[in-house]
């Protein structure tokens, strides 16, 4: 979770070339013993200048890039900092433990919780291990027996979305991979507990929505939800994947589409540039609007959480009468 | 939604509704029913007697809406819902209004679902029929509302919930929203559940991606006609992404009978019979509380 370098991103590629040249006229005045300070100050001043510009106007393609950073603060980054005495809890009771999707029981100021989120790997051993964090049915059968234990013992539950999807294999398929996620979508909007489901990377499809029938819907400011891939819109649209970029606007993905939408209750801003920047930084917004979410939520009555949460996901659709 | 594309071929490949203009050229277009699967020409009337199964190979072809209707509901008992709900262009996808509009005229829907009350058997329910030949099925904000307004009343009539599914999944031009109509149509499902009514899921070829891994596959009684495909992810993808060769019958309604994941394979000429049956026996003589 240190704050160090990180690997740029294509749209940010003019300010690297900036800081590089600013870099380098330090470098020139420590040996030439010249005094460059003016225009190293004016270009540090443009540089802040252009970080607002480019930052401040991220284009969907660019929040998509930012969501799959390799570096992007993961479910477990964040447990440690949001919640206290995390314990994690494994396995489906049914074939196995999915290391995909990891959950637990954990402190949130002082009141018991239950966190489940996707989790992917920070790198290829580990990402092997957790599927990339694309989800076999074991995966969402264990959330949703996590989901109930909290039901039966009154804990909210915090659900972090990040997956590309549900895993397109063979033995996902044998294994109710479509059954899983329906069933998970039917007990979740039965909870008689407060549900709160967080966006924190990407957000893909059934995969997603399984950890997403929550009375709250909140998105971090780069992540996406989205039925399917840009690059798979591309490749259905127009048989061409390169055109992601494109698929990435047409198909509102981003926090503020699903925001314009009514389909989520709030977005989370993020670290300047990305969360990646500041993982620990990024933490304290987390739990600041699932403290928001959660003094709204727990007033509520289990009916009451559970009307509300008919009544959001009745309200999404666009048609006229 | 990944599998579109391939739903398409299979269904160019298995399921022409009646002559393709390249047929025999002495059998006049409409009169004429040729089976998909093996090839046989029957009368389109007799066809229509025999609920559209091919009395030579027993291939189950596609059904409309309508004939779905007529094969199962007691004569003009139906009667349609929420006809009048009309697909918007959420995002501004180029052509989809029009795409949706030649689709109605076609097949007569306002969408890719028909709703409605009838009676099967002499017994009320509320029945929801998927038409793939509407947009491939596939389920935007209409199909989620039309389907979500029919668990409403069946909830509020205190009737038996019935779908037959047919559908490519998540409609692709309505984003995120299609994605959404997955929870709409469970927060309704949930209700009518816990009021303690039936609810049965036909799944019928296809039924695939995003309607498969929401109401499809949560019925009381979850059952299929023969060969119906049934999945989520595509096959396509599906081979790309494991690189091993799929068994003939992936995804079959036969394969998932053989996983656990249905209660039957129930054959069409005895759909009417075992529906009227299942409600029969949920509703009749069930143990009194208190
Ligand atoms: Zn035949």
């Amino acid at each position: 979770m240190a704050n160090k370098a990180q690997k740029s991103l294509p749209f940010e590629e003019p300010l690297i070339q900036l800081r590089k040249k600013i870099t380098e006229l330090k470098e020139y005045t420590q040996n030439a013993e010249v005094d460059l300070s003016a225009e190293i100050d004016s270009l540090e001043a443009r540089l802040e200048n252009l970080e607002i510009e480019i930052y401040e106007d991220m284009k969907p393609w660019d929040r998509v890039q930012v969501a799959r950073h390799p570096n992007r603060p993961t479910t477990l980054d964040y447990i440690p900092y949001v919640f206290e005495d995390f314990i994690e809890l494994h396995g489906d009771r049914l074939y196995g433990d999915d290391e995909a999707i990891v959950g637990g029981i954990a402190s949130f100021k002082g009141q018991p919780v239950t966190v489940i989120g996707h989790q992917r790997g920070k790198e290829t051993k580990e990402n092997v291990r957790r599927n990339f964090g694309m989800p076999h049915p074991e995966g969402y059968r264990k959330a949703l027996r996590l989901m109930k234990q909290a039901e039966k013992f009154k804990r909210p539950i915090i659900c972090l979305i990040d997956t590309k999807g549900a895993y397109p294999g063979k033995a996902a398929e044998e294994r109710g991979q479509s059954e899983a996620i329906a069933r998970n979508l039917v007990e979740m909007a039965g909870l008689e507990v407060p549900v709160i489901s967080i966006v924190i990377g990407e957000g893909g499809s059934g995969g997603a929505l399984a950890l997403g029938v929550g009375n709250h819907i909140l998105m971090l400011e780069n992540s996406t939800f989205s039925v399917i891939s840009p690059e798979g819109a591309a490749s259905i649209l127009w048989k061409d994947s390169a055109l992601a970029q494109t698929a990435a606007e047409a198909m509102k993905i981003t926090a503020p589409d699903l925001l314009e939408m009514g389909i989520i209750e709030r977005m989370i801003p993020e670290i300047r540039g990305g969360a990646h920047h500041n993982p620990v930084k990024q933490a304290e917004f987390l739990s600041e609007a699932i403290e928001k979410s959660l003094s709204e939520l727990n007033p509520l009555n289990p009916d009451g959480l559970i009307d509300q949460r008919y009544n959001k996901f009745k309200a999404i659709g666009v048609f006229t009468e | 939604m990944t599998m579109i594309r391939d739903i398409f071929k299979r269904n160019r490949e298995r399921n022409g509704p009646t002559i393709p203009s390249k047929a025999a050229k002495d059998v006049p277009e409409g009169l004429m029913f040729k089976c998909p699967e093996c090839k046989h020409i029957v009368l389109t009337k007799e066809m229509a007697k025999l609920q559209k199964v091919c009395q030579k190979c027993d291939h189950h072809c596609k059904m409309t809406a309508q004939e779905r209707v007529e094969s199962l509901m007691d004569k003009d008992t139906f009667e349609s819902i929420d006809d009048h709900l009309k697909t918007g262009n959420p995002l501004g996808f180029p052509g989809y209004t029009e795409k949706i509009e030649a689709d109605s005229k076609k097949t007569g829907l306002n969408e890719a679902v028909l709703t409605g009350t009838g009676k099967i058997d002499g017994q009320p329910v509320v029945a929801a029929i998927m038409d793939s030949h509407f947009r491939m099925g596939s389920m935007g904000s209409v199909v989620g509302e039309k389907i979500t307004r029919a668990v409403e009343l069946a909830t509020a009539k205190g009737y038996p919930f019935v779908i037959f599914t047919a559908s490519g999944g998540a409609r692709m031009q309505e984003g995120v929203l299609s994605l959404m109509q997955m929870a709409k149509t469970s927060v309704a499902l949930k209700r009518h559940s816990n009021e303690g009514l039936l609810f049965i899921s036909v799944l019928t070829h296809p039924t695939t991606g995003g309607v498969s891994a929401s109401f499809a596959s949560v019925g009381d009684i979850n059952i299929a006609e023969p060969k119906a495909l049934i999945g989520f992810a595509g096959r396509r993808v599906i081979e790309q992404t494991v690189r091993e060769k799929l068994p003939e019958d992936f995804q079959t309604a036969e394969f998932l009978l053989a996983h656990g994941q249905l209660d039957a394979v129930v054959h069409r000429h005895n759909m009417q019979k075992t529906l009227s049956s299942l409600i029969r026996l949920h509703t009749k003589g069930a143990v009194a509380h208190g």
